[in-house]
């Protein structure tokens, strides 16, 4: 009777206890040891994911005050998703890694504390002027101070297959677009299915044409002197630029086989396709699995451009969340601190392929002989310090709901790439969605 | 039928069996591609007769893709969702049906009213519910000026897995109609012999629910057993992940060869253990389908 | 509707009931709630920026084309998947139906896609599909010489979306035509053909008709289906695209909220889905209840 419907709905708040009880227990961090513990979540998977594992014990075993404790937390836009719901739930770690695209969120978020900030009130000195340009540019705020911490940067290369580019009476490795298009051509026409793809197609094809030929992508120096900023990629060199990679669809001669990575890497890897553009994070695995002669190369650049500059970059950098218990930021500076030292720098760039972030890890790595045995890596150094000081245009790019902007940008290059819509119109509708996405941030973060 | 028509008879069965070759065709390529090597796929060659590689293939995505405990999360999600639909529907259809008390009408529009609220349409809210399930209350409790600050995380939980998906209309509804249509003179003659009401549900409701308790069963541990876009959202750690989210990762990613043959090794596991429930229950599952039907 | 025998008892049907609606209070009622108080403010990530907006999120999304293109694509998505699902369901039944030998069979072996997920059926057809190695990709690009490209042509993409959708429900329309073609009693048939009817005359004349109920049933759930839980499909093939040519409203829910983390927008999506199942469905209950009138005075 009663007891027995109570009985049951005893069963179930027992269940519901055991359930709220299974869920607390797997949040809380374990300082059992008497070493302050602090959570570092990031998104490095597969071969990676054992480097970042390795970096974090060599951390915890260079000294006993402090204790990381990292946690793959899926791939970088779940990592973000779960970094804010459980930023709203108050159980946030206290370092989080957030893709490039995220940085103007993360900036007006409120959340974060500028990791130059942190590590000077914790008695740290770095020289970030060591820091190589972009690499810093990309992350400074407003006085040049770095508010989050760069941890793994790439650059867009050219991988391009040398037994093509003789075999269509190339005797160099094409610097210029035009260049490079007269060979794909001519490679095509040689029966080839697939001469150029790309991956990432926005930060190739766009935001680094255009940095690298110091134009801008958007006003307000790609948005990092304003909120209002307005995109403006859609100028006549690029358009000119898309036309002649849509209108080499056809023959193959340019390929667009998806957006993301795979398509480009299992293109190039498996001969399909002569030439890759992706980033410096595919030299490893093209180097273990590529079975032909191959040559990495800085990205094209127009013929007769007046100014070539450096490329912008990509990757992901540390946050430092706000809202953790104050003694617990030592932990987190001291981590940082080790992360910005020349050594540690080197040893990551030599076990992951990301950049090595200061010119004193560069010159240690050159003195080495490092980049005599590998060469690749040096052309991406090279790409980021050529052009002297990064322009306005070319110190990255800094816009709200960045991911959402590459994306409309990434739908109506399909539609042009599918024939749907003209190059003008194509990115015409582009930039005027983007900008829409824009004005939508603008509202929400000002006051 | 009514002629004996040989040709209508043949023309039956060969649509028949041209619907099971279409119903079954992507099942036994991924059998055939689960069972070959990795090389088949890199030049581009389409197998279509079984390889030798189906053991192997099937050990390594069980391995290497941590199978073995994912399929543990699928069973304990898809057991747990089941067994707590079906008790609290059953019981809240028993009370809705049986008895009248004042908000019955108004209980029963609420529980229906979540029909109308598939998850996908509620989903970012109930996430941050989810992120922090005090916060209704904290909320309420603000509105009336007392500042609260419980929180409760349900984050990578089982009971976050499970719990936001049991209390659904389907099966309380279900359970409504069957009980419409049992004969009222058991309730009264228990009614007479002075039994309980829930004497009166365990000893004659319950077992003639039988059947629809069967074919919920089979409803729900397919579709607890089939759960991907929820534990995609609340679960980031991979040990917490069902076997439908975690299968994603094993389909070829940029950094390796097309290791189609593991994917769909892994697949195979995936999908069995549903299929089984379905086949084997196959009776109950579609009585009990079609008896509410009537 | 509630039956003549009752019980009399105070707490006991509280005790029972509770259980379910806190559920549903906690994780469906409150977060609708949510979902209609976001869907008037513009929020940060991080929500400690919320500011009232109004009615901005809903207007612009009205004012978004491809807002309103995402309601054309998700009809043709539905109205094909589920013409194309049930068509081939009620063909098979009906055979099914007449095969009088391997019953039991027949049926397990047109059963069992239904226990698929769909995420899992989007993987199998995106395989069989893939214009390298698919088995389907490849004949249809090197045999017949198509052109098959999902990844560049939307109207493909579509096509293997809907494809991919419609056979893992093939199962379930199945099951429900069996069991309305079951229940037509032989007489009737028989006494139909005595008068001279054609097979195909009694089909439509007479087993359609007496199907109907089954028939808006099906309808409505199929529609349901394609609206919400394809969701699996797309994810798991074409991520929405190319150039949001497979983008539903489902999707763009999702992709909005959880990738362009902008919770404003995404809960107006919500909400004017929300209102959209909740026509359906009320069209779906006046089908249901229908149906329940009439087998009981038929029978």
């Amino acid at each position: 009777m009663i007891a027995k419907s109570f009985s049951k709905l005893s069963l179930f708040t027992a269940v519901l206890a055991l359930g709220l009880g299974a869920a607390c227990s797997k949040k809380a961090p374990s300082d059992a040891d008497g070493k302050v513990t602090i959570e570092w979540w990031h998104s490095m998977a597969g071969h990676n994911n054992k480097v970042v594992d390795e970096l974090v014990a060599k951390f915890n075993a260079s000294q006993d005050k402090y204790k990381v404790v990292a946690t793959f937390r899926g791939g970088y836009d779940e990592a973000l998703n779960s970094l804010v719901a459980a930023f709203r739930g108050g159980k946030q770690p206290h370092i989080a890694q957030v893709y490039e695209g995220g940085t103007l969120q993360m900036m007006q978020s409120g959340a974060t504390l500028p990791v130059y900030k942190l590590l000077e009130d914790n008695g740290y000195k770095v020289d970030w002027a060591d820091y190589l340009d972009p690499i810093r540019s990309y992350y400074w705020d407003n006085n040049r101070n770095l508010t989050s911490m760069p941890f793994n940067s790439s650059t867009p290369l050219m991988y391009i297959n040398l037994k093509r580019l003789k075999a269509a009476g190339f005797t160099k490795v094409p610097e210029t677009w035009e260049d490079l298009i007269k060979f794909l051509d001519k490679d095509v026409s040689l029966g080839n299915k697939c001469g150029l793809i790309v991956s990432w197609h926005t930060w190739v094809l766009f935001e680094n044409f255009n940095a690298i030929h110091d134009r801008p992508f958007a006003t307000k120096a790609n948005g990092f002197k304003g909120l209002d900023a307005e995109l403006v990629y859609n100028n006549p060199e690029q358009i000119a630029l898309i036309k002649k990679l849509a209108e080499r669809v056809k023959t193959g001669a340019f390929t667009y086989d998806g957006r993301g990575s795979d398509a480009a890497r299992n293109g190039f890897i498996s001969e399909k396709c002569s030439v890759m553009m992706e980033s410096t994070s595919a030299l490893k695995g093209v180097i273990e699995q590529a079975k032909f002669e191959w040559q990495p190369a800085m990205l094209p650049h127009e013929a007769n451009a007046k100014v070539v500059k450096n490329a912008i970059i990509g990757g992901a950098t540390l946050w430092v969340l706000k809202g953790k218990p104050e003694a617990e930021y030592q932990a987190v500076a001291a981590f940082i601190d080790y992360l910005a030292k020349p050594e540690q720098q080197v040893w990551w760039h030599k076990n992951t392929g990301y950049m090595p972030l200061s010119k004193t890890a560069y010159n240690q790595l050159k003195a080495e002989g490092y980049y005599k045995e590998n060469p690749g890596h040096e052309v991406a150094v090279l790409q980021l310090l050529r052009g002297g000081a990064p322009s306005d245009n070319s110190m990255g790019v800094r816009l709200g709901m960045f991911p959402q902007v590459r994306d409309t940008l990434m739908d109506e290059l399909e539609k042009i790439f599918g024939g749907k819509a003209t190059v003008e119109e194509g990115l015409k509708a582009a930039v005027d969605r983007g900008n829409q996405v824009l004005r939508r941030f603008e509202k929400t973060v000002t006051k | 039928m009514v002629e004996k028509a040989r040709g209508l008879n043949f023309l039956a069965y060969v649509v028949l069996i041209l619907g099971i070759l279409v119903v079954g065709f992507p099942i036994y390529i991924s059998f055939v591609a689960a069972s070959h090597d990795v090389s088949v796929f890199v030049s581009g060659q389409i197998p279509l007769l079984p390889g030798p590689h189906l053991i192997e293939n099937i050990s390594y995505a069980w391995t290497h893709g941590d199978l073995g405990s994912q399929i543990i999360n699928s069973l304990i999600i898809a057991g747990g969702i089941t067994l707590g639909k079906i008790s609290i529907s059953i019981l809240a259809a028993f009370a809705i049906t049986y008895f009248d008390f004042k908000f019955r009408q108004t209980a029963f529009w609420i529980v229906f009213i979540t029909l109308m609220l598939p998850v996908e349409v509620r989903i970012v809210p109930t996430y941050q519910v989810v992120a922090d399930i005090f916060s209704p209350v904290n909320t309420i409790l603000g509105l009336f000026g007392l500042h609260m600050n419980f929180s409760l995380s349900l984050l990578d939980s089982y009971f976050g897995l499970t719990v936001p998906l049991i209390a659904s209309a389907t099966a309380t509804f279900l359970f409504r109609q069957f009980f419409l249509t049992v004969p009222d003179e058991l309730a009264e003659a228990s009614k007479i012999d002075g039994a309980s009401p829930m004497t009166f549900f365990r000893k004659i409701l319950f077992p003639l629910s039988k059947t629809n308790i069967a074919a919920l069963t089979v409803i729900t541990f397919v579709f607890g057993w089939n759960q991907y876009l929820w534990p995609l959202l609340i679960t980031t750690d991979a040990k917490m992940r069902p076997i439908m989210v975690g299968i994603k990762q094993l389909i070829p990613a940029p950094d390796d060869p097309p290791t189609w043959n593991i994917a769909m090794a892994g697949s195979l596991v995936t999908i069995l253990p549903p299929i089984l429930v379905v086949v084997l229950m196959q009776r109950w599952f579609i009585k009990g389908l079609i008896e509410n039907e009537k | 509707m509630q039956k003549k025998a009752r019980f009399e008892s105070k707490i006991l049907p509280y005790a029972l009931i509770v259980p379910q609606l806190t559920i549903i209070f906690l994780f469906f009622l409150w977060p609708a709630f949510e979902a209609i108080y976001a869907s008037f403010h513009l929020s940060d990530a991080f929500g400690l920026e919320v500011k009232f907006a109004g009615l901005e999120n809903f207007t612009s999304l009205i004012t978004d084309r491809g807002y309103l293109e995402t309601f054309g694509r998700t009809a043709i998505f539905s109205t094909i998947t589920a013409t194309l699902s049930m068509t081939v369901g009620l063909i098979l039944a009906t055979v099914a139906n007449r095969a009088l030998a391997f019953k039991k069979i027949t049926r397990t072996l047109l059963i069992w896609p239904y226990a698929i997920a769909p995420a899992m059926a989007g993987i199998l057809w995106m395989f069989l599909f893939h214009p390298s190695y698919g088995v389907i990709g490849f004949f249809v690009n090197h045999v017949l010489q198509l052109g098959w490209n999902p990844v560049l042509n939307g109207k493909h993409a579509m096509a293997l979306v809907i494809i991919a959708s419609s056979w893992k429900n093939i199962s379930y329309n199945f099951i429900f035509f069996l069991a309305g073609l079951q229940s037509i009693p032989k007489s009737v048939l028989e006494a139909a053909s005595i008068d001279g009817a054609s097979p195909a005359k009694r089909f439509f004349s007479i087993v359609l008709p007496l199907i109907s109920p089954t028939f808006f049933f099906l309808i409505v759930m199929n529609l349901v289906y394609t609206f919400f839980e394809s969701f699996g499909v797309i994810h798991m093939t074409t991520q929405g695209g190319p150039g949001s040519a497979t983008t539903i409203l489902v999707y763009k829910v999702y992709a909005d909220g959880f990738i362009g983390q902008d919770l404003g927008s995404s809960s107006a999506q919500s909400v004017i889905m929300m209102l959209l199942t909740i026509v359906i469905t009320f069209v779906q209950f006046r089908f249901v209840e229908k149906r329940v009138h009439y087998s009981g005075a038929g029978s």
